[in-house]
């Protein structure tokens, strides 16, 4: 690897190196946020109907089970850029709260059945965690760990 | 779509274009903020906006939101990759360096911020018209609209907002890797033309709703 000047770039091989010893985090992270979506999708596709509840609630547990499995492999990293990676997750955790929030607020404004909304509610949780976790690991995996 | 790398060892430059980096040292970057924060009290005022649109039911503010935030994420992404992304595989480095540190931190706050407003304020309009119910005889093309935008949301959260994130992070470090600044600039680019070729669908779906 060559920097702009084309001399070795210093931190290429160190952090190169430690990407091969990371868990799957972005890609699991981006198949629950899949699951999200699809169950959304479902319930949305569904409104005015009266149908079962079954497959966005089996969508929103493999979800859950995902994100907290993501979780427990993030946490057992040993050399990583913590300290980045909780900044990032606290400023886009608000971000995505906040977008969130403003979806949760249609459902309720617009009187969504009790069931539903709680589904919804669980959905958009799922949601506001995932993708900050996604775009805190896209950072911190190429940070030096001593940051 | 051509290289978008900010500055690539092996590859020649296209014809034309300007040499590499003229001297030893890697270019200069300049100062910037990963998140702007002037930006925020505009983000943070369509937002509010959005809210009160919302409450207020108001079938003009409601279309205003929906169809400007929606016509600027597409036209933003459509514009992205389609002609920024080529024009800056064919700058210098320093020209490069500049535009990233210039133009991705103001994506941070902006990209978000449409996306907020378009699905929030379409799935609000949606149901003010009565298109979101089942029994809407289009229905059919409001769900494939649906499938269209998750998998654009997906791709726009699981890869590009990502790949937007660890450039400036990469660029604020005292030397940064401007291979890996390269991989991740054509994620972002890339990524950016795909949703803005799938927001061509939305559009045409959403036209053909309106009309009917």
């Amino acid at each position: 690897m060559t920097d702009v000047a084309g001399a070795a770039h210093p931190e290429s091989d160190e952090i190169d190196r430690r990407q091969a010893g990371l868990p799957p985090v972005a890609r699991l992270a981006t198949l629950t946020l899949g699951l999200i979506v699809i169950g959304g999708i479902y319930m949305a596709a569904q409104i005015g109907r009266s149908v079962t509840l079954v497959p966005p609630l089996a969508l929103a547990i493999a979800a859950a089970l995902l994100l907290l499995v993501n979780l427990v492999m993030l946490a057992r990293i040993k050399e990583f850029a913590w300290d980045t990676f909780l900044r990032v997750f606290g400023w886009s955790l608000l971000a995505y709260v906040t977008i969130a929030g403003i979806l949760e607020y249609v459902f309720i404004y617009d009187h969504t059945p009790g069931r539903q909304l709680a589904l919804f509610s669980a959905m958009l949780l799922l949601f506001a965690v995932d993708v900050p976790l996604i775009l805190a690991f896209s950072v911190a995996r190429y940070q030096p760990v001593a940051d | 779509m051509t290289n978008t790398a900010i500055a690539s060892g092996t590859a020649p430059p296209a014809p034309g274009s300007a040499p590499p980096v003229a001297g030893g040292g890697p270019p200069p970057i300049p100062e910037f903020s990963i998140v702007p924060l002037r930006g925020i009290p505009i983000a943070a005022a369509l937002l509010v906006g959005l809210i009160v649109a919302i409450g207020a039911n108001n079938l003009w503010a409601l279309t205003f939101f929906h169809v400007g935030g929606g016509g600027l994420w597409t036209s933003i992404d459509l514009f992205l990759g389609l002609i920024i992304g080529p024009i800056l595989g064919r700058l210098s480095v320093p020209a490069r360096i500049e535009f990233t540190v210039r133009f991705m931190p103001k994506m941070v706050v902006i990209m978000p911020t449409l996306v907020a407003m378009t699905l929030g304020a379409g799935f609000q309009l949606a149901r003010h018209v009565g298109n979101l119910d089942a029994n809407y005889p289009h229905h059919g093309w409001l769900v494939a609209s649906y499938i269209i935008v998750g998998a654009m949301a997906v791709i726009a959260l699981g890869l590009l907002e990502p790949a937007n994130l660890a450039v400036l992070f990469e660029l604020k470090k005292p030397r940064p890797n401007p291979e890996r600044i390269g991989r991740l600039m054509k994620v972002f680019v890339y990524t950016a033309g795909i949703t803005g070729i799938m927001q061509i669908a939305t559009i045409l779906i959403m036209t053909f709703l309106a009309s009917r």
